[in-house]
């Protein structure tokens, strides 16, 4: 019974999927075309190779593994300040990463909090510049990611299961053993895999706290190879590897996690029975150190920065001018791919694997193809924002879609029926029908996109010059001058609007939904 | 006016077949087990399932080929018959007009037609500050208004309490006027109340109409098991 969609909006859906094929394929293909017929380059290629695997997994396991105690206590307490504890756990996702690490700069860095409290003890200063910060980096946006995930498993375990342990007066370490470590097994590996994904194409963390031979990826041995030696035959090989790696991840990942877990509700809290006593003061304790963790960093960003906001240079109102028009162009690009492909979706894999390419290609092969293709014939910091318009909407899209494609089922299921028999067709199905029933979830993946693109550090940087910077890679300049006040300043100006521009999507999506 | 030739429909290994027509007026119930094609029979009609063979005739005209929506036909489902987030009027102006572009006479004519189901001066509220019997009476003006010479149910009354149910099948009759009514239902007093005809839907056939009250009187063996 399921009617076709519409023709225009399966040619529309066509030309969606052509504009992603050429910018994930087409740029790939440009850079094969570009690196035929070298060689590797040097040992430098290996050594980034074994960096990027390196911390992917330690920062994987170190996320998880820290993870396991803060959800299992999430899972089991009640207390005043748990929402806010669970909302501060997605945060991260829209949170610019540029603007993560000023703060854990703020915290961990030379005059930061923590060597402070470790000089006072007269005990060796830490350095986060190196392997170990881009670890702890990856820690603080993946640790509240694992987290979630983990929640939602053990939310997942019947509450009777739980009433049925207790009757039989099972204790901790027997529940431990006969109902959290089985879901643990099933839950855990998941999300170990999805981590190392993400881990293995960030970029901004490693640009920033990386660097050197002994801490550079191979997203940033690419931007290297790029600016630094303009080695273009270089920059293609390694993009090459990039591409290689990121589909291994993303093949790997396929299927164990898909990037559903913001939508669902975390509110429940299953009744349990055990854990008093000295239980409850190590969950106190897991939770409150991985708040003050996540919300420090924060804390630190609004305070230096509200001091540094008023004495804001220039250049950083008219990069937070490009930014916005940046991030508003690629939220308009990634609704008009997402809308027809949802649309025009029946259960087909082609819509999976174009939700997957974006991950597959990272940022950086995409901006060098885009490059190889087009510097012959215009500057590159001519066309700078409108590729990285283009190239943040196709990396939202996977959000977009995990948002849209449901909905959009459902609004087939649903009214799509009735649609049909009244014979409602074309602009006046749209009008009528389609936008107010996708109307939530095209403001919730507006906001995502938006969001994303306002904070990205990627792309821009291969484009980019100093009068198209767009406001992360100001802000980036800034702490490269050690202008830490104005970069402190930016920082909270870039962190609330991207947290306004999700918020103002996102709530134009519900208002006013009769629904 | 309506007439189904060597008709065959097919859903994975599930087949039904019907030849037979219904004149106008005609009032049909459409009996038979669960899951043996009632609601299959009425998407094929509707044009929601293209025929595996043979055709559907309305007023004489092929409708092969055609979108539901082009169909001279009006079709309630068991459930969402109504959009949410339209206004009464404009759920009821949908039946004149599917991009609601409606013209000062338009407005009148739906204005009438709510008045006509008893739903006067509601025009302007959501459906679900509605209850059911009044959604479904909002459905109705709507089936008033497209005028269609054939008319399908598809137990859109189900969930309604037994007198309830009585006033709509009564509301149904009167606005279908001369249109043909095939209404699929599990309820025998709903039948013989409504459809002086009825068609048996089991075993991959949908039989030609005949009288009701003796069909459910000594039904045949199938039919039997299932009424208890």
């Amino acid at each position: 019974m399921a009617a076709r969609a519409e023709p225009v909006t399966r040619s529309l859906a066509g030309l969606a999927a052509l504009v992603v094929l050429g910018l994930t394929l087409g740029t790939l293909g440009a850079v094969v075309w570009r690196a035929g017929g070298l060689g590797l380059a040097e040992g430098r290629v290996g050594e980034a190779i074994a960096f990027t695997l390196w911390q992917a997994a330690a920062s994987a396991v170190l996320s998880v593994a820290l993870a396991v105690p803060v959800a299992r206590a999430l899972a089991r307490r009640r207390f005043v300040g748990r929402g806010a504890v669970i909302t501060l756990m997605g945060a991260p996702f829209i949170l610019p990463s540029i603007v993560a690490v000023l703060g854990l700069v703020a915290v961990f860095g030379r005059s930061g909090a923590v060597n402070w409290l470790l000089g006072g003890l007269g005990l060796p200063e830490v350095s986060l510049y190196g392997p170990q910060g881009v670890i702890l980096a990856h820690v603080f946006f993946n640790l509240p990611l694992a987290t979630r995930l983990l929640l939602q498993g053990w939310l997942a375990i019947p509450a009777e299961r739980f009433r049925l342990a207790a009757s039989f007066g099972m204790g901790p370490g027997a529940i431990l053993r006969w109902l959290e470590w089985p879901m643990l097994r099933a839950v855990v590996p998941g999300a170990l895999m999805l981590i190392f994904a993400l881990c293995l194409t960030s970029f901004a963390v490693a640009l920033t706290l990386g660097g050197g031979p002994k801490a550079t990826t191979v997203e940033l041995a690419i931007y290297t190879a790029f600016k630094f030696d303009f080695d273009l035959g270089a920059a293609s090989v390694l993009a090459l590897v990039q591409f290689a790696l990121a589909s291994c991840a993303a093949a790997l990942a396929w299927g164990v996690a898909r990037p559903s877990g913001f939508g669902a509700g975390l509110g429940g809290v299953v009744r349990r029975w055990d854990g008093g006593g000295w239980l409850r003061v190590q969950d106190a304790l897991a939770v409150g150190l991985a708040a003050l963790f996540l919300a420090g960093p924060l804390l630190a960003v609004c305070l230096r920065g509200a001091a540094g906001l008023f004495d804001l240079p220039l250049s950083v109102w008219a990069a937070l001018g490009r930014s916005l028009a940046v991030a508003l162009g690629s939220t308009a690009l990634c609704l008009a791919l997402a809308l027809p492909l949802a649309l025009a979706a029946r259960r087909g894999l082609w819509v999976q694997v174009l939700a997957v390419l974006p991950i597959a290609a990272s940022p950086l092969v995409m901006g060098t193809g885009l490059f190889l293709l087009s510097y012959r014939w215009v500057r590159p910091d001519e066309i700078a924002l409108w590729v990285t318009a283009a190239v943040n909407a196709v990396l939202a899209l996977p959000f977009a879609l995990a948002v849209m494609l449901p909905a959009a089922r459902e609004m087939r299921q649903g009214s799509g029926r009735l649609a049909e028999s009244l014979g409602m067709r074309g602009v006046a199905r749209l009008r009528l029908v389609v936008l107010p029933a996708m109307r939530r979830a095209m403001g919730f993946s507006a906001g995502l996109a938006a969001a994303l693109s306002m904070g990205d550090l990627g792309v821009i940087t291969l484009f980019a010059d100093a009068q198209s910077r767009t406001l992360p890679y100001e802000l980036y300049s800034l702490m490269g001058s050690y202008r830490m006040e104005q970069a402190a300043g930016a920082a909270l100006l870039l962190l609330v609007s991207s947290l306004a521009l999700f918020w103002l999507f996102d709530r134009g999506g519900r208002a006013d939904a009769g629904a | 006016m309506l007439a189904l030739e060597g008709l065959r429909l097919e859903q994975g290994d599930f087949t039904l077949e019907a030849e037979w027509r219904a004149e106008a007026g005609a009032r049909i119930a459409v009996i038979g087990p669960s899951g043996a094609g009632k609601s299959t029979l009425l998407m094929g009609i509707a044009g929601f399932l293209e025929p595996a063979a043979g055709r559907v005739l309305i007023g004489g005209a092929d409708m092969a080929g055609k979108p539901p929506g082009d169909r001279p036909l009006s079709l309630l489902f068991q459930e969402g018959n109504l959009f949410s987030h339209m206004s009464v009027a404009q759920n009821v102006g949908l039946g004149l007009r599917p991009d609601l572009r409606l013209s000062r006479e338009d407005s009148r004519a739906v204005g009438a037609a709510l008045e006509r189901v008893g739903l006067g001066g509601m025009g302007g509220r959501k459906p679900r500050a509605l209850s059911g019997g009044q959604q479904s009476r909002v459905a109705l003006a709507r089936v008033l208004l497209r005028h269609r010479p054939v008319l399908l149910l598809d137990e859109p009354f189900a969930a309604l309490g037994p007198a309830l149910k009585t006033e709509m099948l009564d509301l149904v009759d009167e606005i279908a006027g001369e249109a043909v009514v095939l209404m699929v239902t599990h309820d025998p007093n709903d039948a013989r109340r409504f459809a002086p005809q009825a068609v048996l839907v089991a075993e991959g056939r949908a039989g030609a109409p005949v009288a009701t009250g003796p069909l459910l009187d000594d039904p045949p063996e199938v039919l039997r098991a299932y009424l208890g």
